[in-house]
């Protein structure tokens, strides 16, 4: 579980003779073991805050921190560790490396940990059963469908249970029933592991899977709800 | 272990991106074996030709190791002889180190058959110690070969039979000067002709019983050179010692072939800068096609990057994979490369008839006959630099991708 503060975050992207501010002086307190939806158009900033939480990218100005860590005075180095050890990240496509297989892509994050192999291969086949996926462990990502390679990358995500799952526009190129599937996952291991998951997206039906929604425009908080997070 | 890097997944990862794109990795691992194969391949050759270059010119006299009176290199008349080698001496000559001796009575001299008249070096051997350090009686083209050092025949290189006009069987004479500056002559038979591995060898000398030339030039007992050979001409360093050693006291000087024959040697230092230029050469195309490889390599795969650099790869771990990639890729083609360069020398190995240019070569001291020689300093070498460079051209688009912010490279489709 995380606990994650940002503090008048700012970030400013420089376009031709243009500046877009893709956030604009945000603030925002996260306590563990949310599982929280970002919504809003497209260049309202919301990837933009999940890659500066993340360690993708840094802030102009402003503070992060995760459980008491100040994310934005790390180095590259700290930030590396930061995302190997604490968060899991889902993208919405190309997630996983196409020359291993669906097992290896879920070891790989255990491999550069240090994870002995044996405990690594258990954990691996383990999280492939949790999410759904007996019998796929060699097939490499060419060989999965869309909601598969996705239930791999969730699976590579929280094998190492992180305290924060970053999830950006996850069910974007899934059909409806791959997406249904893919958040029910996400609440299961949310109200199991604890983990925080933070999921950027314009799906509505991934919305009503929120227990609380912040929508964002123009790199600001323009909505913050509660909702009871009932299931699609 | 959180601070190391994690080879075994690299290595996975860098086998497997190699294949990618097969077909360029095979290009490039061909380009690559080529390129060792020229490398080794035309050093064989290059190296076989100097080799058999310095081999013939030691064989055709000096031998490895020389003992001369300290004038003689200055003016090799018979006044600046010595005394022929003692008991001491011959004893000394039975060390391992040393594979045959043999001491001459050399001076210049005139030789005139009934048409004309060439000046050469008249040289006075004991016949079988001219075969210890390495004469081969199978150049004996026509007749025999001397029997003692008392034979009254001569044996005539080919060509100055030629130039002379005369032939087997034929009588010619020798006059030279004898230690009282009075001239001293003598005729001789041909017993037998010599072809030298050099036409200008065939002019040079004449070979006589060395008795009989002492006889001539009243210098019973005296010689002028003894020539002693080793195993190996590159390494003459024990043979010297064993020599001066053999010879402390006596007013001689002790010379090895490479101080005798400066020419030799500096061919010998020459065909090493030689085979790194050769080879750094061929590495630098090389290297360009390398580069291009794996850049294009990387630029394929930079959202694939961002994303091991989302997962928590460190930039050192991104930079120790491509080079990885790198590493296997070169030593592939190394490992080609020094297959088909030794494949290629082994059906040659009994020479290469260059007969075609054999004027041409003679004009530089080399035979017709090339004998490729595949050494293994020179394959370490080229492998060695191959390796070490090939990294560090590797380095550059390694760096390049270990440099990639996370957020632009994961953006890239």
């Amino acid at each position: 579980m995380a606990e994650i503060k940002c503090k008048d975050l700012s970030k400013i992207y420089q376009q031709g003779e243009s500046e877009v501010r893709a956030l604009d002086h945000l603030s925002l307190e996260i306590e563990p073991g949310s599982f929280l939806c970002l919504s809003g158009p497209s260049g309202s900033g919301k990837t933009t805050l999940l890659n500066v939480i993340g360690g993708l990218d840094t802030p102009d100005s402003g503070e992060i921190s995760i459980d008491g860590l100040r994310v934005d005075q790390m180095n590259k180095g700290d930030l590396a560790d930061l995302r190997l050890r604490h968060i899991g990240f889902v993208f919405q496509a190309y997630n996983l490396i196409p020359v291993l297989s669906a097992r290896e892509n879920v070891e790989f994050v255990m491999q550069v940990q240090g994870v002995p192999a044996r405990e690594r291969r258990k954990k691996a086949m383990d999280i492939l059963h949790e999410v759904d996926l007996d019998g796929m462990e060699n097939r490499r990502p060419a060989e999965l469908s869309g909601g598969q390679q996705q239930r791999v990358a969730v699976a590579r995500a929280i094998v190492s249970r992180p305290k924060l799952v970053l999830a950006d526009e996850p069910t974007a190129n899934l059909d409806s029933a791959s997406a249904e599937q893919l958040m029910d996952l996400f609440r299961e291991l949310n109200e199991h592991h604890g983990v925080t998951f933070l999921i950027s997206t314009h799906d509505e039906r991934v919305m009503r899977y929120a227990r609380r929604l912040i929508r964002m425009q123009d790199g600001r908080i323009i909505g913050d709800e509660p909702q009871a997070g009932s299931a699609g | 272990m959180s601070g190391s890097l994690p080879i075994a997944a690299l290595s996975r990862l860098a086998w497997r991106n190699l294949w990618r794109n097969y077909r360029r990795t095979l290009i490039m691992l061909l380009a690559i074996a080529l390129g060792v194969w020229a490398m080794i391949f035309m050093t064989a050759l290059m190296r076989g030709m100097v080799d058999q270059m310095v081999e013939d010119g030691i064989r055709s006299l000096p031998g490895h190791v020389q003992v001369h009176h300290p004038l003689y290199r200055d003016d090799p008349s018979i006044e600046n002889s010595m005394r022929e080698p003692g008991e001491a001496f011959t004893a000394a000559m039975n060390s391992p180190v040393v594979t045959g001796w043999t001491a001459r009575l050399r001076v210049p001299a005139m030789i005139s058959s009934e048409r004309e008249n060439r000046g050469l070096m008249l040289l006075g051997v004991d016949p079988d110690g001219e075969i210890a350090v390495g004469f081969e009686t199978d150049t004996i083209v026509e007749g025999r070969w001397l029997e003692s050092v008392d034979d009254p025949g001569i044996v005539v290189g080919k060509k100055m039979l030629e130039r002379l006009e005369t032939g087997l069987g034929k009588r010619v004479v020798l006059m030279s000067q004898d230690p009282d500056n009075e001239i001293a002559d003598r005729g001789f038979r041909i017993i037998g002709v010599f072809e030298g591995t050099l036409a200008a060898q065939e002019e040079a000398y004449v070979y006589a019983g060395r008795a009989t030339v002492q006889g001539m030039l009243n210098a019973d007992g005296e010689v002028s050179e003894i020539a002693v050979a080793g195993h190996d001409y590159r390494d003459v360093g024990k043979l010297e010692k064993l020599v001066k050693e053999a010879t402390e006291g006596l007013d001689v000087e002790v010379r090895t072939w490479k101080e005798l024959d400066s020419y030799l040697e500096a061919m010998l230092g020459v065909m090493d800068g030689f085979v790194l230029v050769w080879i750094v050469v061929i590495f630098l195309a090389l290297s360009f096609g390398l580069v291009n490889t794996l850049m294009m390599a990387i630029f394929e795969r930079i959202r694939e990057i961002g994303l091991m650099q989302a997962l928590g790869m460190k930039p050192s771990a991104i930079l120790y994979q491509i080079l990885l990639e790198s590493l296997f890729l070169l030593a592939l083609g190394l490992l080609l490369g020094n297959v088909l360069a030794v494949a290629s020398v082994y059906p040659i190995r009994d020479g290469v008839d260059l007969s075609v240019v054999a004027e041409g070569m003679e004009m530089f001291g080399a035979s017709a006959m090339l004998y490729p020689a595949l050494k293994s300093d020179d394959m370490i070498l080229a492998n060695t630099v191959v390796i070490v460079l090939g990294i560090l051209t590797s380095l550059i688009p390694a760096w390049h991708a270990s440099r990639y912010r996370p957020v632009e490279a994961i953006a890239k489709t």
